[in-house]
């Protein structure tokens, strides 16, 4: 047995496994919190209280919406492609977890799954296969609602994820690295959003759209859609779906904090607590995002069309210019 | 584990490029090709290619199969539309053209031929990360491949919006045979509604 664990192969793993399972759980569970959040901050805004009812402060509130998921009736439209109608909603949250592997929460070997050289681009990767999720949602529920979800979901992602690659290569050239750790570690003296403020606005305004939140919920715009591409899915697949919106707002805002807010950076604490900082910065995002989903309008599709091609996709490429020929130039003197 | 890993990947490949050509159903076609791309994806990463490997995921199985998948699942297609070539013809040129291909790889295999260079200059095997030799090479020893390669994109680019806009108000062109002889209206992009 101790031959076994002393192989380096199966430590390796065994920590990995440990980790793995332990920020799966722990981003699992701030997804249903952030659930029982939006409705508290929302019900705040509207000048209502929010969920109250199940145990102190409604606290109890994502128990019981996660166990009352589980037991709805599960329900297949009769000419829905049955086996890509029920891989989509699986599709929907791996993506979104598998993001969780490479955010360093802390400056600890602990506090992260890994330490890739190309993280970023991991990223952005699990980033652009989101949108099959909800393409193939929307088509294989056969119904003209999800088929026109699905349609603009995925011209939207497409749109925007071009303006979000492009944004994060002005914080490439000022960290000179693609692992998050290493971007981490050069944001020590200064966060990247005072070097990079257009890049981090096109950032999270295409982080807004990328995850179909509000303004940008075209997808599953209920006024003119019903759902939208889920309008077909009930029960725990639903349920999925909505996990998958979730885990996806929090991975995003991993990376956001991690590529311009300085990660775990922050004064007074010890190393081993600094990734108190990275979750109250992390907090602070996921709030922003819920404030802007409760303030603004949805776009229109033009609009919205018009707002990633023409506004966030020259603003990015004048950003990427800009902050090389300043790298270049500083260089030379 | 690496060769492990290695089999399960390639097996994995070719059994989703099996399932591409031998399903019938296009989307699931296309899906299997996704699968295809990323568990090629995963052989670069054994290969300590995490650079292409990344990049494999984005472009091809991320926004190329998007676009793809898009056009399949929106056009409808039922049917194999039978036109141009003579479907037995097709079918002909495909087995020998095929049974060469076989022969190719099977030849190859024999003798331990690598298509193309089994060394580069570069030592990509560096565990610091390849990324940074990537770039380098691309942007010195190979740039004006990568130029002409971006400025065809661009042409095609060009193409497809002039294609696109052709029918609009703003250029005079003959309504093309058999169009029903009405409505100039305001732009409506052809074969919307």
């Amino acid at each position: 047995m101790a031959a076994v664990w002393n192989n380096p192969d199966v430590q390796f793993v065994f920590w990995a496994l440990v980790k793995i399972l332990v920020i799966l759980h722990a981003m699992l569970g701030m997804v249903s919190y952030m659930i029982y959040a939006e409705r508290k901050i929302a019900g705040h805004m509207q000048a209502r209280v929010g969920p109250n009812r199940v145990g102190p402060l409604g606290l109890f509130q994502p128990v019981a919406d996660v166990a009352k998921l589980f037991f709805k009736e599960e329900f297949v439209p009769e000419g829905a492609n049955k086996v890509i109608f029920h891989i989509a909603p699986m599709l929907a949250v791996i993506p979104a977890l598998v993001t969780f592997a490479v955010v360093p929460f802390g400056p600890l070997d602990a506090l992260r799954v890994t330490d890739i050289n190309v993280g970023l681009l991991l990223f952005l990767a699990m980033s652009s296969l989101g949108v099959y999720a909800i393409t193939l949602g929307g088509w294989s529920s056969n119904n003209k609602y999800a088929l026109l979800g699905g349609l603009r979901s995925s011209a939207q992602m497409i749109s925007y994820e071009l303006a979000m690659g492009l944004s994060t290569i002005g914080v490439l050239l000022m960290a000179g690295s693609l692992s998050l750790v290493d971007i981490v570690r050069a944001q020590e003296h200064g966060w990247f959003v005072a070097f990079q403020p257009v890049a981090f606005g096109i950032f999270m305004i295409t982080a807004l759209a990328e995850t179909n939140r509000a303004p940008f919920d075209l997808p599953e715009a209920e006024a003119e859609l019903v759902a939208g591409f889920h309008t077909e899915y009930s029960s725990m697949k639903f349920g999925l779906f909505f996990l998958g919106e979730f885990a996806n707002v929090i991975s995003i805002s991993c990376i956001a904090v991690t590529l311009f807010l300085g990660g775990w950076n922050g004064p007074w604490l010890p190393e081993s607590l600094k990734f108190l900082w990275f979750f109250a910065k992390l907090g602070v995002l996921l709030f922003f995002f819920i404030w802007v989903r409760w303030t603004f309008p949805r776009l229109r599709y033009d609009q919205l069309m018009g707002l990633g091609w023409k506004v966030l996709l020259p603003l990015s490429l004048a950003n990427i210019l800009v902050t090389a020929g300043v790298i270049w130039w500083r260089a030379q003197g | 584990m690496i060769p492990f890993l290695f089999v399960a990947f390639a097996a994995l490949l070719v059994g989703c490029s099996l399932m591409v050509i031998l399903h019938k159903n296009p989307v699931t076609s296309a899906l299997f090709l996704v699968l295809a791309f990323c568990s090629l994806a995963g052989i670069y990463l054994l290969l300590h290619a995490e650079f292409v490997a990344m990049v494999q995921v984005i472009v091809y199985a991320g926004a190329i199969m998007v676009l793809f998948l898009f056009v399949i699942m929106y056009l409808n297609l039922k049917r194999d539309v039978e036109h141009g070539v003579h479907i037995a013809l097709r079918r002909g040129a495909g087995w020998i053209l095929g049974a060469l291909l076989l022969a190719e790889g099977g030849l190859m295999l024999a003798r331990r031929w690598a298509p193309g260079p089994t060394s580069t200059e570069a030592d990509l095997s560096a565990p610091v990360g390849n990324t940074l030799a990537i770039g380098q090479s691309l942007y010195t020893r190979y740039l004006f491949p990568f130029e002409v390669t971006s400025i065809l994109l661009l042409v095609a680019m060009v193409g497809a919006v002039v294609i696109a806009k052709g029918r609009g108000p703003g250029v005079h062109r003959e309504p093309p045979a058999g169009a029903s002889g009405a409505t100039r209206g305001p732009a409506h992009p052809p074969g919307s509604e």
